[in-house]
């Protein structure tokens, strides 16, 4: 099995990479690329992203070619993606950080700014918070309810349609942490900087 | 609800693990990567490597020790110490480290701060401010505490809350190495003034003072070095001892 990370100068994926790589051993294939042709053929694709809203999608799009493919690659291939953090929040149609920003598309809703209640919390939200599952899904097979995730962000993926939420976690106000919908996977913690239980949810993705 | 975080620090020179009292008297205690796994299999949110290599020509070292702890340890891992450029930021992130401490580089000149933030997002920038009381107010030093900059601390923490960093890690001078515990009114002075999170650094002699360094300092991180390092206390104790106090940690 092929499982490709894309690589479109998103900022920082080295711990996204060690991360896929320790799971994934010698037993399955980790390429990390922007190569057309080879994320066409991969099985499963990693779709990281730091930096802000904004220039994650300026990044896919200065990569001729790269948006439509894996459009087809979720859409008609119906092949299962993984969006981690801003990678998570491009599934939107629309993105207000820096500036509006047209996102990907795939599910219908906006990425806005936290609402930190007149500086009552702080922003970013970093650290470690619990996750509520709130669906079934197979990238928590196994994981406990009101495990530990790390997080760093500002701004939240709101979907238009609730029920494509996966997981919550409590913070200004119940912040979406995951979302899925069919072959579409998307966290908006990291994984990778997780600890055990994060490398766990890369298996289940993996192993999908 | 977010939890605290404990953080402990190594501090590395020539790629090897140190830690000062008062930023002398360098005591040797081992191989910085097998360090951090210990630290982050014994529940470390974060690890901290501050790199204290003085001479130019071993400076490389610090890169292959991020690279190699990158590959072992899936926690979070900051490393600060001699940052000055862009291009030292993105060779410790490229090599795996997921945030950067910057401190004399961002008093010299904030647009390396603006510019990191801009190209790396915030959530990597971490401003280092190493701070001593002078009469009623902290002032900020540089070059690992050696140069008085006259600059008032809690301006320059705001200033770098404008300039787009994403934390601050906060040391104070005056208790850095004493064991007395955190300089909670420059912790809580900062802290109140600024809406992003704040690291407090310098001073932890025991695990009340992670728990002042919270409670009082209105710390959403404690940084500590000694008291783990020379095993006078495991993360997990202290995390223990936090829950205990109604501190929410990760257990």
């Amino acid at each position: 099995m092929n499982v490709t990370i894309v690589d479109y100068n998103s900022g920082n994926i080295s711990s996204v990479i060690n991360s896929f790589k320790e799971v994934a051993k010698d037993k399955v294939n980790i390429e990390v690329t922007s190569d057309l042709n080879k994320i066409r053929s991969s099985d499963k694709v990693v779709l990281p992203g730091q930096g802000s809203f904004k220039s994650c999608v300026d990044a896919l799009n200065s990569i001729n070619g790269l948006v439509d493919t894996l459009n087809e690659f979720v859409i008609n291939h119906k092949k299962p993606l993984l969006g981690i953090c801003v990678g998570l929040q491009m599934f939107a149609d629309i993105g207000y950080e820096e500036s509006e920003t047209k996102g990907l598309g795939w599910i219908s809703g906006k990425v806005s700014k936290i609402d930190n209640q007149q500086g009552k919390y702080k922003l970013p939200h970093i650290g470690w918070n619990e996750i509520d599952i709130v669906k079934k899904s197979q990238i928590y097979k196994d994981i406990k309810n009101k495990s530990h995730m790390y997080f760093v962000h500002s701004y939240e993926f709101i979907p238009e349609d609730k029920s494509v939420i996966s997981a919550t976690t409590g913070y200004s106000s119940k912040i979406v942490c995951s979302a899925e919908k069919e072959n579409l996977f998307g966290v908006q913690y990291h994984p990778e900087k997780s600890d055990k239980v994060g490398l766990k949810i890369i298996g289940n993705f993996i192993n999908l | 609800m977010l939890k605290k975080r404990i953080i402990p620090c190594l501090d590395v020179k020539n790629g090897r693990v140190v830690k000062g009292i008062n930023f002398v008297d360098l005591k040797d205690a081992g191989d910085p990567v097998e360090q951090a796994k210990i630290y982050s299999d014994g529940g470390a949110d974060e690890i901290c490597f501050l790199d204290i290599t003085a001479s130019n020509e071993n400076r490389d070292t610090i890169y292959d020790v991020v690279e190699r702890t990158s590959k072992k340890c899936f926690v979070p891992l900051t490393v600060g110490g001699g940052v000055r450029s862009i291009e030292d930021i993105s060779r410790l992130l490229n090599c795996g480290a997921d945030k950067v401490s910057i401190n004399t580089a961002a008093v010299q000149n904030s647009a390396v701060v603006i510019e990191s933030s801009k190209k790396f997002g915030s959530q990597c920038i971490v401003i280092a401010i190493d701070a001593k009381l002078n009469g009623d107010k902290w002032e900020v030093f540089t070059h690992g505490g050696r140069n008085n900059t006259n600059i008032d601390a809690i301006e320059f923490a705001k200033k770098m809350e404008d300039s787009g960093a994403g934390e601050l890690l906060v040391t104070s001078m005056d208790r850095d190495g004493t064991q007395v515990g955190y300089d909670i009114n420059l912790m809580s002075k900062i802290s109140s003034k600024v809406n992003i999170p704040l690291i407090a650094s310098g001073g932890v002699g025991n695990l009340d003072h992670l728990v002042d360094g919270i409670k009082l300092g209105k710390a959403s991180a404690v940084l500590a070095a000694s008291i783990f390092h020379f095993g006078k206390h495991s993360v997990q104790e202290a995390k223990e001892y936090l829950d205990s106090k109604g501190i929410p940690v990760r257990i």
